[in-house]
């Protein structure tokens, strides 16, 4: 009972494939404690994203269980999926804006959808979660008007529009200049401390990531393959977590793909 | 683009369509007519051949329009075809009128034209013309083969 | 024999994967028509969709309609007058034009200017993952954006057909009465004689109505089946034009043979 009110969500030995024959995630558990930041770090393509996929109910396991807030979210109907989902905020890699709208009506977007409020009141939250993420005064802006990292934060803006109980966050950092990138750190630590929401980031932006997070874990191979505080991975002594941190070419992951030896590829053809 | 703007928009665009809609029933379609032709009784005329006779074909007295042939069938029993007509409440017909298939033209349309006769009585919901109220297309095939024939038998009773 | 074997395998692989599509669109169609209150009780959304799909397609509609017409009464003339029909050339107008030129080409049209729209914009929504942040903020995407746009294609189409057949009979008329000399009464009057408004005016706007539920189902579709790559909208986008036209086309025929033989 405990595990339930401490943790909003939980993996319990989740495999997941989009095709019959690959499994992305064979048997992962992860459990993801209230009111931290908790990062999840992998090489490209390894699931992360099917994680967060996983934890908003985008796709269901193939086997374990996915749990939010005591529920496990497989067995939820759509209504009550779409129920949970108000508790979720989801900031998309590049942000996902709609094109058609300006910044104002992103951010208003899931207010009017959701909550019937007259519209000073829409207006004045808006405007709220705008200065939230220091954009206020980009409100009547296109989306096209916007930088990649004010894109970022308008998306932002809107994922936290009806103060979610989860934050999850697709590679918050990719594409973003140093400065930006700076900012949308210091945004996601201050909202999940401000809101007293958990947050949970994929992402492979190690340095970055380290100096906000409480807790990592790092997947591969379709597991957890390592985890903890910054503190403790960056003294690890595991191989491929240190290769993955220092940004090593070769190592565990190894630079080539796996192929027959290079003599016999360029001479093997001549010998025959 | 203002919500008020698309609104007046649209509103052209829906009453335009409409327009466009009236002007189709009213003035090709001539909907206003359709309406007094709902007030008609029917009568059938029986023919050795309707030739070209269409269903909703017009049926004609004098050359105005007086109603429209609603159907067409061949009889089984006499041998006839039949054409079932409605013909406007306004006009009345005597019992003995001549119901004739014509043409207007060489290649105009095909339709049925009324002739009155001199009797009392007039024609009711369900009256029949007999074979003998009426005449049948010309049928062009027919005339030129009668011409031939005549022609042929002609030159060789000259011989 | 073996090869024969393949061919045939192969064959059968083909008739499933499309038959799996058909029922894929069969389905989604049923979704769509079930979240047809929510496009009317937000009506707001739908009168956007009127205004891009219908308001925005009026000007090409009115020109394409004003010039068919034009043609049609200078060809048209020039043939019934051969044969001393050239009074009839009302009728020939305005029948070609409601019984088929009016809702087909006006749906062609449509198909090209709206319906190709509607695919490339849902497509992008697609590719920069808007449909899939709306799912995410547990907002229906079919509902929201699939719907209001399915709905306000189908006000507009039928308008923009009557639109099309009424600017190419005034077309029709400005060339047959001031420029050829004929009898404005003649025009209209044989016109009116042979226009029956159940058989013919009635079924141009079935017609209308049958072809905007395929350009929609199909724009709205593709749209929401693209592959989310600039490439994958661009192809979808063709897609919508080519499979609409066929369908267009094929369904007019079926149309016709039940409407019109015999009349």
């Amino acid at each position: 009972m405990s595990e339930i009110t401490s943790d909003i969500a939980n993996l319990t030995d989740v495999s997941f494939g989009y095709d019959e024959s690959r499994l992305i995630l064979d048997g992962i558990s992860m459990s993801f404690p209230r009111g931290k930041v908790i990062a999840i770090m992998g090489g490209s393509g390894c699931g992360k994203t099917t994680i967060l996929r996983l934890l908003a109910g985008q796709v269901t396991p193939r086997l374990g269980e996915v749990d939010f807030n005591g529920r496990s979210v497989a067995r939820l109907s759509k209504k009550e999926l779409y129920a949970m989902r108000r508790q979720i905020g989801f900031l998309f890699q590049f942000g996902a804006l709609f094109s058609d709208l300006s910044v104002f009506e992103n951010v208003a977007f899931p207010i009017r959808e959701h909550l019937n409020l007259p519209e000073e009141m829409i207006r004045d939250l808006v405007l709220m979660k705008l200065n939230a993420v220091g954009l206020r005064g980009a409100a009547s802006l296109f989306t096209n008007e916007l930088s990649g990292g004010m894109a970022r934060r308008v998306a932002l803006a809107r994922a936290i529009a009806l103060d979610p109980l989860l934050m999850l966050y697709d590679e918050p950092f990719t594409g973003l200049d140093p400065i930006s990138l700076g900012v949308v750190g210091q945004l996601i630590r201050q909202l999940n401390d401000a809101l007293g929401t958990t947050s949970v980031l994929v992402t492979h932006d190690v340095v970055e990531s380290l100096k906000i997070v409480d807790y990592v874990y790092f997947i591969g191979k379709g597991c957890v393959l390592a985890s903890g505080t910054p503190e403790e991975i960056s003294h690890t002594t595991d191989p491929f977590v240190k290769q993955f941190i220092h940004g090593e070419p070769d190592g565990p992951v190894p630079l080539h793909m796996k192929a027959p030896e290079l003599s016999a590829d360029f001479f093997g053809g001549a010998h025959a | 683009m203002k919500r008020a703007t698309i609104d007046l928009w649209v509103g052209i665009f829906v009453v335009l369509g409409l327009v466009a809609l009236l002007f189709l029933a009213l003035q090709v379609g001539n909907l206003a007519s359709v309406g007094r032709e709902a007030k008609t009784y029917r009568i059938e005329a029986h023919f050795d051949n309707i030739g070209g006779l269409k269903p909703r074909a017009p049926v004609k007295a004098a050359g105005v329009v007086v109603g429209r042939v609603e159907q067409i069938r061949f009889d089984p029993k006499l041998y006839e075809a039949v054409a079932v007509m409605n013909i406007n409440e306004k006009y009345s017909f005597t019992t003995d009128t001549l119901a004739s298939v014509l043409t207007s033209g060489l290649l105009g349309e095909v339709y049925i034209g009324l002739d009155v006769g001199g009797s009392e009585e007039m024609l009711v919901n369900g009256s029949v013309l007999p074979r003998t109220q009426t005449q049948s297309a010309v049928v062009l095939e027919k005339l030129i083969g009668q011409f031939f024939l005549r022609e042929s038998t002609a030159s060789s009773g000259g011989k | 024999m073996k090869m024969l074997i393949e061919g045939l395998r192969g064959l059968g692989r083909e008739t499933q994967a499309i038959l799996t599509r058909l029922g894929f669109i069969a389905r989604f169609f049923v979704a769509l028509i079930r979240r047809t209150p929510e496009s009317f009780v937000r009506a707001s959304l739908t009168l956007r969709e009127i205004y891009f799909s219908g308001v925005l397609s009026l000007a090409i509609i009115l020109v394409s309609g004003l010039f068919i017409g034009m043609v049609l009464a200078l060809q048209g003339y020039d043939i019934l007058s051969t044969y001393g029909a050239g009074d009839s050339l009302g009728v020939l107008v305005a029948l070609s034009l409601l019984r088929e030129l009016g809702p087909v080409v006006a749906a062609l049209l449509f198909a090209g200017r709206a319906g190709s729209a509607i695919t490339a914009e849902i497509g992008l929504m697609k590719a920069t993952e808007q449909l899939d942040a709306m799912d995410m903020m547990a907002v229906d995407p079919i509902s929201r954006v699939a719907a209001p746009r399915f709905w306000g294609g189908m006000i507009s189409m039928p308008l923009l057909a009557a639109m099309f057949s009424a600017a190419a009979i005034l077309g029709a008329y400005a060339i047959a009465v001031p420029l050829i000399g004929m009898d404005s009464g003649a025009f209209w009057g044989n016109m009116q004689a042979a226009v029956d408004v159940r058989v013919d005016i009635l079924n141009s706007i079935v017609k209308s109505l049958v072809f905007g539920t395929l350009v929609l189902l199909i724009a709205v579709f593709e749209g929401y089946d693209a592959k989310p790559t600039a490439e994958g909208v661009s192809s979808a986008t063709t897609k919508t034009v080519v499979y609409s036209s066929l369908a267009i086309l094929a369904a007019d025929f079926i149309l016709t043979i039940f409407m019109f033989r015999g009349v």
